[in-house]
């Protein structure tokens, strides 16, 4: 039998969304006990959105002052510890899995799967490489500890309903004191976040300044989306550094996408091409976006974008 | 600070375009552009001006690679760095390899920082940072967009997914570095000249110990499922209804 550890990632309040998608991805390998690992200062209250998580059996909380924050030289001891009574050990593709699990690998001696985007088997996986323009099939010795980072666009979220049981765990691990949390500058907006939001809207170079983007969060509140931007549009101080969405960015899988002014360089591609619909609005009729979006309209973003939150007002 | 230790990939440039070979055993790579991994080059920017702001500071350039690499080195030697080892390897490296060798590197080099990119363009993998910190039983700090250095200690700011968070250091440690932490310096003419007269060292797993065993194996690779080119409509009031039609208003 396989024995999945995910570890969870969360803000002490609130479950990240991750998660759940890591959960579907483990129940993929089959033939498996789901348990999820959380490390805070008080996991109290995300234990129980865990433990809510159809398929997981087991959710453990690894709770100490020194977990306040997610550093992964202090996170990375403790799970290499618990990792040895599993076969698999699971983190999302976020900034937080992707800093924490190859330090845990490297503790293991063992190798990771980055990006891990379907499960063949319980050994055998696909994940992308080239910003996404191949998929390579990988297999990993089955004797062998897996530890891999899960593409939380490439899977749905696990669905509630579950009841795992909650369990205290103390872990033996010497943590260093040679990292230090500081603090932390968040962008805090009242709109979705951008790698779970059902709906996003994005903005390129096109948009032509910060103030400009304003449309587009006009229109993001209307449509309840997120805000995302090109890279073009964040090296250039119109969008903050979190709204990249692309191959160096996030990688996101929203069920509609509209992209303004963005005309589609192969790495912003990489991180919208599992939305299920893209809208492509671009002055430029050989934008390479309109080779790939569902909807396309050849138009001037700064009429567009006010005429379509005007006709979504009206409804 | 003495000496900082930047770790460079040679990758298929930025720019071309990779293509899956039609019997599905990788991505055609003859004849292809080479390049220094952008992040890389980001990382060894700021290693540079870490040096230009301090006095006696030595910036070494490390690789592993097949032995064109060298033209990868001398890249890194024309835009400042002192001197450069090759790691030469015909093998396929995992990111473990990687951070085992530039661990071999390090122990003999004792560099008070190493900066590499946050990840290679080629594998996207993102691994051997956090593995060589892990290793090297040092500090990291990924995704860095700023980093200051202090008195046996670095603060670094990084680029997460909620947006920026800092931390602090202690030295030596593992930098790796994002997009926005610096715009690297083109290479002049005369610094191409003068970086052929730089020290460029060759070795190889054996003589630094390192085991160049592969865990994972490829065993197919395919080109990604390709979008369909859907409909343009022609203005507002047709993209309401394209949108109502799809259930998406």
């Amino acid at each position: 039998m396989n024995k999945i550890l995910i570890v969870g990632e969360h803000d002490g309040k609130t479950l990240n969304p991750a998660t759940a998608k890591c959960v579907t991805c483990a129940k993929n390998i089959g033939d498996g006990e789901v348990t999820i690992a959380l490390f805070g200062a008080d996991t109290a209250a995300v234990a129980s959105q865990a433990a809510a998580l159809a398929g997981v059996k087991t959710v453990l909380r690894v709770d100490r002052p020194e977990n306040a924050h997610p550093l992964a030289a202090v996170f990375a001891p403790q799970l290499a510890a618990l990792a040895a009574d599993y076969s698999h050990v699971f983190g999302p593709s976020t900034s937080f899995g992707k800093d924490l699990m190859p330090r845990v690998a490297a503790l293991l001696g063992v190798a990771q799967v980055s990006d891990l985007m379907a499960v063949e088997g319980p050994y055998k996986f696909r994940r992308p490489i080239y910003a996404g323009n191949a998929i390579i099939t990988v297999e990993a010795d089955p004797n062998i500890k897996l530890i891999a980072t899960v593409r939380v666009a490439s899977f749905e979220a696990a669905a509630g309903g579950g009841n795992a049981s909650i369990e205290v765990k103390s872990v033996e691990a010497v943590l260093p004191t040679h990292t230090r949390y500081v603090g932390a500058k968040s962008g805090s907006t009242d709109r979705p976040d951008l790698q779970t939001a059902r709906r996003v809207v994005s903005g390129g170079r096109a948009l032509g300044s910060a103030e400009n983007f304003k449309l587009l969060f006009s229109l993001a509140d209307k449509l309840g989306a997120a805000v995302g931007a090109s890279r073009a549009a964040v090296d250039a101080g119109y969008a903050a550094n979190e709204m990249q969405v692309g191959q160096t960015g996030k990688i996101i899988s929203p069920e509609v996408y509209f992209a303004f002014g963005i005309s589609g360089a192969i790495q912003h591609l990489t991180g919208i091409k599992d939305a299920r619909t893209i809208v492509a609005v671009n002055k430029d009729a050989e934008a390479p976006i309109f080779e790939i979006a569902d909807i396309g309209l050849v138009g001037d973003l700064f009429q567009v974008v006010p005429e379509l939150e005007k006709a979504l007002a009206t409804g | 600070m003495k000496k900082i230790m930047v770790c460079i990939k040679r990758v298929v440039d930025y720019n071309v375009r990779v293509r899956v070979k039609p019997d599905g055993s990788g991505v055609a790579l003859e004849g292809v552009k080479m390049s220094v991994n952008p992040f890389d080059e980001i990382a060894l920017e700021e290693a540079l001006r870490i040096k230009e702001r301090g006095a006696g500071i030595e910036v070494l350039a490390v690789s592993i690679g097949v032995a064109d690499t060298q033209q990868q080195l001398r890249t890194a030697l024309a835009m400042g760095a002192d001197r450069a080892i090759l790691v030469q390897t015909e093998a396929a490296v995992e990111p473990l390899t990687a951070a085992r060798t530039f661990l071999a590197v390090a122990k003999k080099e004792n560099p008070d920082l190493i900066f590499l990119g946050k990840q290679a363009i080629d594998d996207d993998a993102n691994q051997t940072g956090q593995m060589l910190a892990a290793l090297w039983e040092r500090p990291q700090a990924t995704y860095a967009s700023k980093v200051e250095i202090g008195e046996g200690n670095a603060s670094v700011t990084r680029e997460v997914d909620a947006g920026l968070e800092t931390i602090e250091v202690d030295l030596p440690a593992v930098i790796t570095v994002d997009l926005r932490l610096n715009e690297p310096r083109y290479v002049k003419l005369p610094d191409i000249m003068k970086a052929k007269k730089k020290p460029l060292d060759v070795t190889n797993f054996e003589a630094l110990g390192v085991s160049a065993a592969t865990l994972l194996k490829t065993v197919k690779t395919d080109p990604p499922a390709q979008r369909q080119k859907g409909v343009i409509v022609k203005d507002v009031n047709e993209l309401v209804d394209a949108l109502k039609k799809k259930g998406l208003l």
